[in-house]
């Protein structure tokens, strides 16, 4: 814009270009203002299948082209994002049917908000945005913020895990640490396992179900009433980042069942917890802790809602050889109240064990001037002898044009195992993406 | 008589180069490449050509700071390429032994704060032919320092490495400009003596008095591929905040790297 005033200017002679001229300069302010936007985005094509077969589900996992458009607007004291998804999803029965909650439809809004600082200490994101703290790597605890399961367990581009939140999120930043503050007025779900794409493990039926029994959970849609509180405090401690969490909301699966409406629920949680993170040697180390406060079900007696539990990991990541790193996790999940929660049970062959232990393994490899990049994550459970194998190769031919192949694996001996009962979705996926 | 005095202060100075000791010459190298100012901001753009001919780019905009001891904050914004937009990636630097460097990697899509493990700094930044330790600086006790040739310009220094096994060099000279201290030119040599990498110093400017190299080259000898490295828009003293460089300022980055 600038430049084209600057040509106008120089080549003014006549008293019509003098006119263009000032209506131009007139303009330059407001259009300056107008134009202040960033605007970038990416088109990404996706195709998966199904490496065996799964009675209750599509044999295509994926079948999808996506544009993301991504713009950010800078005012005097203000941004405004917005970040969407414009889809064609084949597997979709409806993409008119629009539901910016659960992303189904041909739009998936990922982020609309505006950030600004009413104190110099303070900023405020009010708005669609998507959340995530906590130490883990694909592991949470503390971080109770949505997560999309569907899209991980597919093959979409890791990004997806994350779904957005409608939040009011504010950071306070004295010098005693800093403090974080989301408050989600009405709950923001997982996009969790329903059997409409990904067939998983029924307790009611005692059988691996999908799109004949898909989970129609009870909404917690009440604005104001059915609201979310997430907090966070952090600060150094030595070299080490601490922090202290707090949550109180919905556990974030339709866990409970309510035998009056016979549907699933998301029950009340609570949930407090701490991590530290930091350098250690050559490498670096975190260890994050939370308790799960059932609320619903403290003594852990009724059978319908989830117990309370305690969460636990610690990891260690290190470069392991020249452009190879290399990272480890524990991660254990003690469920309280075992013995009383064996008792509400029809039958204890299909119980969840008092403690699940999870190992994990990322190993990413970078080849050709970082151009190729080899990963894979594993977790692995010795209590359920079960695992996910995650393996990825993505090649960006150009700073435009990369492709990625990947797979979703899923071993296990039992259906009711946590990764076991994925086993009839194993995947693998092609994806061809232009950025711009 | 005036002109007395003159002369003995040029013999004098010229006795001061004379004596100047090795370390003193790459301390005030280290000075001039890394150091100008109390912190400083550029516009940066890597050029990287492969073998074939084939281009990619990188483009950031790099805040600096120096805080204590020779300890530094870099604030790395991406711009280009598309797929890197808006990440960001944070330094603090350390120069004391046996002290590495945090790092960490903003990723905004999954609003994710990642710690990076302290890494083999010989690896390639961003994709280019740059290394780590040619953008942030290698550490002086790393290296036996040696001059061995001083011409009517520049001195030129051996390097040797303190601990072989940690790099792929045997040793590397630079080349460093008298009047102003720039290195100017760097040559690595691998453990069979071949010269095989050169860091090249093609562009100074005098900014806000500080002598500045506005584009470097480096290219590596055994691919055939190079990276060029333009700066514009430098600006020294411009008063940064040190809370620039902490997690407040990744999940917003600041107006001095996004405008």
């Amino acid at each position: 814009m600038n430049i084209t005033v600057q040509t106008v200017t120089k080549t003014s002679c006549s008293s019509a270009k003098r006119v263009v001229n000032v209506l131009l300069l007139s303009l330059l302010p407001l259009s300056s203002f107008a134009l202040d936007t960033e605007l970038h985005g990416f088109v990404d094509g996706r195709v998966g299948t199904r490496t065996r077969n799964d009675p209750y589900e599509d044999q295509r996992s994926l079948t999808e082209l996506r544009a993301q458009l991504d713009s950010l607007t800078y005012f005097d004291a203000s941004e405004l994002q917005f970040r969407a998804d414009f889809l064609y999803d084949d597997l979709e029965d409806d993409l008119e049917k629009i539901d910016l909650q659960t992303g189904d439809g041909f739009i998936d809004l990922r982020e609309l908000n505006l950030l600004f600082s009413p104190l110099s200490s303070m900023d405020v994101k009010v708005g669609r945005q998507i959340l995530t703290w906590g130490t883990g790597d694909l592991l949470f605890i503390n971080d109770l913020f949505p997560k999309d399961w569907n899209s991980f367990l597919l093959g979409r581009d890791e990004e997806y895990l994350k779904a957005p939140s409608d939040a009011i999120y504010a950071s306070w930043f004295p010098s005693v640490g800093s403090f974080d503050l989301a408050y989600m007025p009405r709950m923001d779900a997982d996009r969790y396992i329903d059997g409409t794409r990904v067939s998983y493990w029924n307790p009611a039926r005692q059988s691996i179900a999908g799109q004949n029994a898909v989970i129609d959970a009870e909404q917690r849609d009440e604005l104001f009433q059915d609201h979310e509180i997430s907090a966070r405090f952090y600060r150094p401690i030595l070299s080490y980042e601490g922090a202290l969490y707090a949550y109180h909301g919905f556990w974030k699966s339709p866990e409970g069942y309510d035998p009056a409406l016979m549907k699933n629920y998301f029950p009340g949680l609570n949930s407090y917890g701490a991590s530290v993170q930091g350098a250690l040697g050559s490498g670096l180390v975190n260890a994050e802790a939370g308790y799960y406060d059932s609320r619903e079900d403290r003594a852990g007696t009724n059978p319908f809602v989830p117990n309370s539990q305690a969460r636990f990991l610690a990891g260690y990541e290190r470069e392991a050889a020249k452009n190879l790193m290399a990272g480890v996790q524990y991660y254990v999940e003690w469920m309280m109240d075992h013995d009383d929660y064996l008792a509400g049970l029809p039958t204890t062959d299909t119980a969840r064990d008092e403690f699940r232990h999870v190992l994990t393994l990322r190993l990413t490899w970078m080849l050709m001037n970082q151009n190729l990049i080899l990963g894979l994550f594993t977790f692995y459970s010795p209590s359920d002898n079960d695992a996910y194998l995650r393996p990825a190769a993505t090649y960006k031919f150009t700073d435009h044009w990369s492709a990625t192949v990947n797979g979703n694996w899923f071993i296990g001996e039992n259906d009711h195992t946590f990764f076991g009962q994925f086993r009839y979705n194993s995947n693998v996926n092609l994806a061809i993406r232009y950025s711009f | 008589m005036k002109r007395l005095i003159t002369t003995i202060m040029m013999l004098g100075a010229a006795g001061a180069f004379a004596e100047m000791s090795v370390e003193e010459i790459v301390n005030k190298a280290n000075q001039a490449a890394y150091y100008a100012g109390q912190d400083g901001s550029a516009e940066v753009e890597m050029k990287i050509v492969d073998p074939s001919g084939s281009e990619r780019v990188r483009a950031f905009t790099l805040l600096r700071m120096n805080t204590e001891n020779g300890a530094q904050k870099f604030y790395v914004y991406f711009k280009k390429p598309a797929d890197l937009y808006k990440q960001v990636f944070l330094v603090w630097k350390e120069v004391e032994p046996g002290k590495e460097d945090s790092r960490w990697m903003w990723l905004p899509a999954l609003n994710l704060k990642r710690s990076i493990a302290p890494g083999d700094k010989r690896t390639s930044f961003v994709g280019s032919d740059f290394v780590y330790e040619d953008v942030s600086g290698r550490g002086l006790k790393e290296d036996r320092h040696e001059l061995i040739e001083t011409t009517d310009t520049q001195y030129v220094v051996k390097n040797t490495p303190v601990d072989p096994g940690s790099v792929e060099f045997s040793y590397y000279t630079v080349r460093i400009d008298q009047d102003t201290f720039l290195p100017r030119r760097a040559e690595y040599f691998d453990k069979n003596g071949k010269h095989y990498r050169t860091v090249e110093g093609t562009k100074v400017e005098t900014i806000q008095g500080f002598p500045t190299v506005t584009e470097s080259v480096v290219k590596d000898l055994n691919s055939g591929g190079s990276t060029i490295n333009t700066f514009t828009n430098v600006k020294y003293d411009i008063g940064l905040k040190e809370n620039i460089f902490t997690e407040r300022f990744l999940r917003r980055p600041p107006r001095e790297v996004t405008r």
